[in-house]
């Protein structure tokens, strides 16, 4: 009996009729032309409009035409395809639009003036002025937050993977995780409640110290990947030597990982060296040129975009400098990334066999 | 429904290397043919391009013909998701699907070809389980995730999932590898069973296996590591291990090398 | 070393006075070395600073939001208002939190199902060559600082939503969601698309990275049984990575939630509810901060922090369950390995 069952419900042959080759890209086409056409004739003019009726024909197309021609089935996994596709290329317009506007609204006024001169007598509606003072203050910040950061969470998952046994590792090992997701502007707030008792002014180090909580977590779980990357056998080669095991740690487990740590902290340097909200509450701002990260308020370069787009009433000067500040700092943030991509394939350890 | 496979000329490769080079045969159907052969020699190769699941494999492509009675599945137009319906394939490790239940393990692939009712299900899964030598020891758990059996019943879970579909060929690579010697020896009888029914095809490691449970058996061989693997012969199994009519297999079977 | 220099310098006939027993011990138990000691409690010491830090922060800003809060003459909770200056301070973060919530809902509804599709396009439908490229090209993305998201969204963006405003409210402004008063598209909408983009690179590549660890095993047992390629994924990768696309969601969650440079340029606040997510007002937590910070005085930023302690327990519990999925996912994967 549920012999026939089967019978009846199989396929017949091991052919099916099938779309030819060509099949999804006259769909393509054709829902796009369709898309511009809808478009003109209702007269829409956004690009997001005509893209999304193109999008949705295209998956409905493909639906309709697969499950007459092919089946329901063959349909379904269609359709799914032509989803992810179409999910795919969504998301690939924003961030292309995101790319080419930066560059092209960034070099208008990036020049070595423009990176070599501060806002200190530019009114923010004025054209000139530059970012020295930004980009001065955002490597101050940055570098003293790396100074405090990157030494306490290399320490703490060199704690973690070589000695961390019992709870407190277990309850470091879940704050780290929990810290991760800290927002920048709670990192700020913490900073700021501090120097609301002390009756402190704004200046750059607050700044670096709301970085530093924010780079900590990101540094202890990518040099805790690396630690673990490291083989047991070569801790036990070196402690059968008689090797203590703090010199063990220095002298053979940091090494062979130091490529990929130095990876995760580059890539640290990088999320940290974007944030803006801590840098607002804690170090202000300033159009002049402060090289003291420790009196004083001072510029960053993400503070420096927020500020020219936000206090400038809509000049566009203002908007040309906050665009050439953003190319100079996606420039820095993606050279700092390749390099440490760069430098985790050059120093990966080798795991041939 | 058990059918015949008829290969011809069939060189499959990955990307440039060629895994195996210019096989032909015949696999009769309700037979059970045992491929042996060094680790190397492309017999899972060769059996995974019987369902082409080869070509699944990245870089993976095949040049020939496999005629399932008279059907190319190699030929214009042929889908492999049919091909795969048809010719149904149990793998080294059990794999059942570890976040479904037993029941839906068994009832996967009814799943996918159609809609079945409730009771048409029950019926197709209990048969199958039966089928598979594993009724009586899940019947009250059928509702459990398949991960918790062992790793025997696990196979035996896999093989029901294969033969719930009713293909007309079952292949089978190096089924037993994983397992301990009495589970092994529960396939193996099973298998015995099974050939009532469906065309087999096993690859195994283990001769004594080829022996106790094929009819036929092919011997495949690689001339250097590196080498496309060949079909050296394929005879009777009781020739094949008594009196084969290729040094090379002797040499094999006697253990002088592999 | 240093006993066998004290033997050969010291006279052999005068009694050796025997070392402490503390000092043996010592000696005898490798991990007790002054070295090992320092090491370790460099080390150990780092982690604890990780975990004062964490409490700190619980302390502080409760601390402060306390001062703020006694003196609040509207509600906390339930005020439609924020006035910190002047005698009579009332302030609340219902607005906010609804801002916060609602901005949060609208960016995951559209960056979970398309982050999920773009890691199942990475790991099962891309050509193979491009998958390298594709995830290097996401992962700089991950990368852009967020205040260039907000200065492209307030100048890119914005001016491209009042055509999809327009069509939303000639189709379904008579819901009242999608009612368009023809203002700029400074609104919650606009805000949610943005921080979807902003999301999408993360919760793409934790997904990715779930789904490349489905056992092929798994997956050439749907093949087997002639499943498409769409069912291999719904029979085999997505019940294997669910959990896993869960706990990515609420990392981009925790990023949506907190995030204050994109919201604060695009979003056009005010202090009141709003029907309608095409209209621009509202607020966020964070926004709300970003905005209110340079004029407020000590009292205001108290108030401000006691909105960011909110903000700051939501994310933790928001993280913390994502974590929570996460290490049972470990367990349940460990005993199926």
């Amino acid at each position: 009996m549920s012999h026939a069952a089967i019978a009846d419900k199989r396929p017949g042959s091991l052919r099916g009729a099938r779309l030819p080759q060509w099949g999804p890209y006259a769909i393509a086409a054709g829902s796009v032309a369709a898309g511009l056409g809808i478009s003109a004739g209702a007269g829409l003019h956004s690009s997001i409009q005509w893209a999304l009726i193109a999008a949705v024909l295209y998956v409905l197309g493909t639906y309709g035409i697969a499950a007459r021609v092919e089946g329901r089935r063959q349909a379904k996994d269609r359709v799914a395809t032509s989803f992810v596709w179409v999910a795919f290329l969504l998301a690939v317009i924003p961030l292309a639009s995101l790319v080419w506007a930066t560059v092209k609204r960034g070099v208008k006024v990036l020049d070595g003036y423009f990176l070599t001169h501060s806002m200190g007598v530019v009114a923010d509606s004025e054209p000139g002025g530059g970012i020295y003072h930004a980009i001065l203050g955002s490597l101050e910040q940055v570098g003293l937050a790396t100074l405090i950061g990157a030494p306490i969470g290399v320490l703490t998952a060199i704690y973690l993977v070589e000695y961390g046994r019992g709870r407190l590792a277990k309850a470091v090992t879940f704050f780290v995780d929990v810290m991760t997701g800290i927002p920048s502007i709670v990192a700020g707030l913490f900073i700021l409640s501090i120097m609301l008792m002390l009756k402190m002014q704004p200046f750059g180090f607050a700044g670096s110290l709301a970085l530093a909580i924010l780079m900590m977590p990101v540094v202890v779980r990518s040099t805790e990947e690396m630690l673990k990357l490291v083989p047991n056998e070569l801790r036990e080669a070196s402690l059968a030597l008689g090797v203590p095991k703090w010199r063990t740690i220095l002298k053979v487990v940091l090494p062979t990982s130091i490529g990929g740590i130095t990876t995760g902290v580059m890539l640290a340097i990088a999320r940290i060296a974007g944030e803006t909200a801590p840098v607002l509450l804690l170090v202000f701002g300033n159009p002049f040129i402060n090289s003291n990260p420790f009196e004083g308020a001072q510029a960053s370069l993400p503070l420096y975009i927020y500020q020219q787009y936000s206090q400038s009433a809509g000049s566009t000067y203002a908007y040309d400098r906050a665009w050439a500040a953003s190319l100079t700092l996606i420039a820095f943030v993606m050279i700092l990334n390749l390099l440490a991509r760069g430098i985790a394939r050059w120093k990966a350890p080798k795991t041939g066999r | 429904m058990a059918k015949r496979i008829d290969v011809s000329g069939l060189t499959a490769y990955y990307g440039s290397h060629k895994a195996i080079d210019d096989i032909s045969m015949t696999v009769e159907p309700r037979s059970v043919t045992a491929f042996i052969g060094p680790s190397g020699c492309g017999k899972s190769t060769f059996l995974r391009t019987l369902n082409r699941m080869h070509e699944v494999t990245p870089g993976g492509r095949v040049e020939g013909k496999v005629l399932l009675d008279d059907e190319d599945l190699y030929g214009a137009g042929v889908d492999p998701v049919s091909v795969r319906r048809e010719v149904g394939m149990v793998f080294q490790r059990p794999n059942p699907f570890p976040t479904m239940s037993i029941f839906d393990n068994v009832a996967a692939g009814l799943r996918l070809n159609g809609n079945y009712r409730k009771s048409e299900l029950n019926d197709i899964v209990e048969k199958s389980l039966r089928g598979a030598n594993l009724w009586n020891e899940v019947k009250d758990r059928l509702n459990k995730p398949g991960s918790g059996l062992s790793g025997g019943q696990q196979q035996r879970l896999c093989i029901a999932r294969a033969i719930a579909v009713e293909p007309d060929v079952l292949l089978m690579d190096e089924p037993c590898s994983a397992l301990d010697p009495i589970s092994t020896l529960a396939i193996e009888d099973l298998i015995g069973e099974l050939k009532e029914r469906f065309t087999i095809v096993i690859v195994t490691h283990n001769m004594q296996q080829a022996a106790r449970v094929s009819d036929r058996t092919a011997f495949f061989n690689l001339a250097a590591v590196g080498q496309p693997g060949k079909l050296v012969e394929i005879d009777d199994t009781e020739r094949i291990f008594s009196n084969p009519s290729v040094q090379a297999t002797e040499d094999y079977i006697s253990g002088r090398f592999g | 070393m240093d006993i066998s220099t004290k033997t050969h310098d010291a006279p052999p006939p005068p009694p050796q006075p025997r070392p402490a027993p503390a000092e043996q011990k010592r000696a005898a138990r490798g991990a007790t070395r002054p070295g090992d000691r320092i090491f370790l409690g460099l080390t150990r010491g780092s982690g604890i600073l990780l975990l004062v830090i964490m409490a700190a922060i619980a302390v502080f800003l409760s601390y402060r939001a306390s001062l703020a809060i006694s003196k609040d003459n509207g509600n906390f909770l339930t005020t439609f208002e924020w006035v910190t200056a002047g005698l009579e301070p009332r302030f609340g973060i219902a607005v906010l939190a609804v801002g916060t919530v609602v901005s949060s809902i609208i960016a995951m509804a559209i960056a979970v199902p398309i982050a999920v599709a773009i890691a199942l396009f990475l790991t099962h439908y891309a050509p193979r060559r491009l998958r390298g490229p594709i995830a290097y090209v996401i992962d700089l993305l991950a990368a852009v600082p967020s205040i260039v998201y907000g200065l492209w969204g307030a100048l890119i963006l914005v001016p491209h939503m009042n055509g999809l405003f327009g069509w939303l409210d000639d189709y379904l402004g008579w819901t009242g969601i999608f009612a368009w008063d023809e203002g700029a598209p400074r609104a919650m909408l606009t805000v949610g698309i943005l921080l979807a983009i902003m999301i999408l690179p993360i919760i793409t590549n934790v997904s990715r990275e779930v789904f490349r660890q489905v056992p092929q095993m798994h997956e050439e047992a749907a093949l087997a049984l002639g499943a498409t390629r769409w069912e291999v994924v719904r029979m085999a990768v997505l019940p294997f990575g669910r959990s896993g696309v869960i706990s990515a969601s609420m990392l981009g969650l925790g990023r949506a939630l907190g995030e204050t440079m994109a919201v604060a340029t695009v979003l056009s606040p005010d202090f009141d509810l709003h029907a309608s997510l095409l209209n621009p007002g509202g607020g966020t937590f964070a926004q709300n901060i970003a905005a209110k910070f340079s004029e407020a005085d000590e009292f205001g930023r108290d108030a401000l922090i006691a909105s960011g302690l909110v903000l700051f327990v939501i994310t933790l519990l928001v993280n913390g369950a994502a974590r929570l999925i996460i290490a049972r996912r470990k367990e349940y994967s460990g005993a199926n390995a």
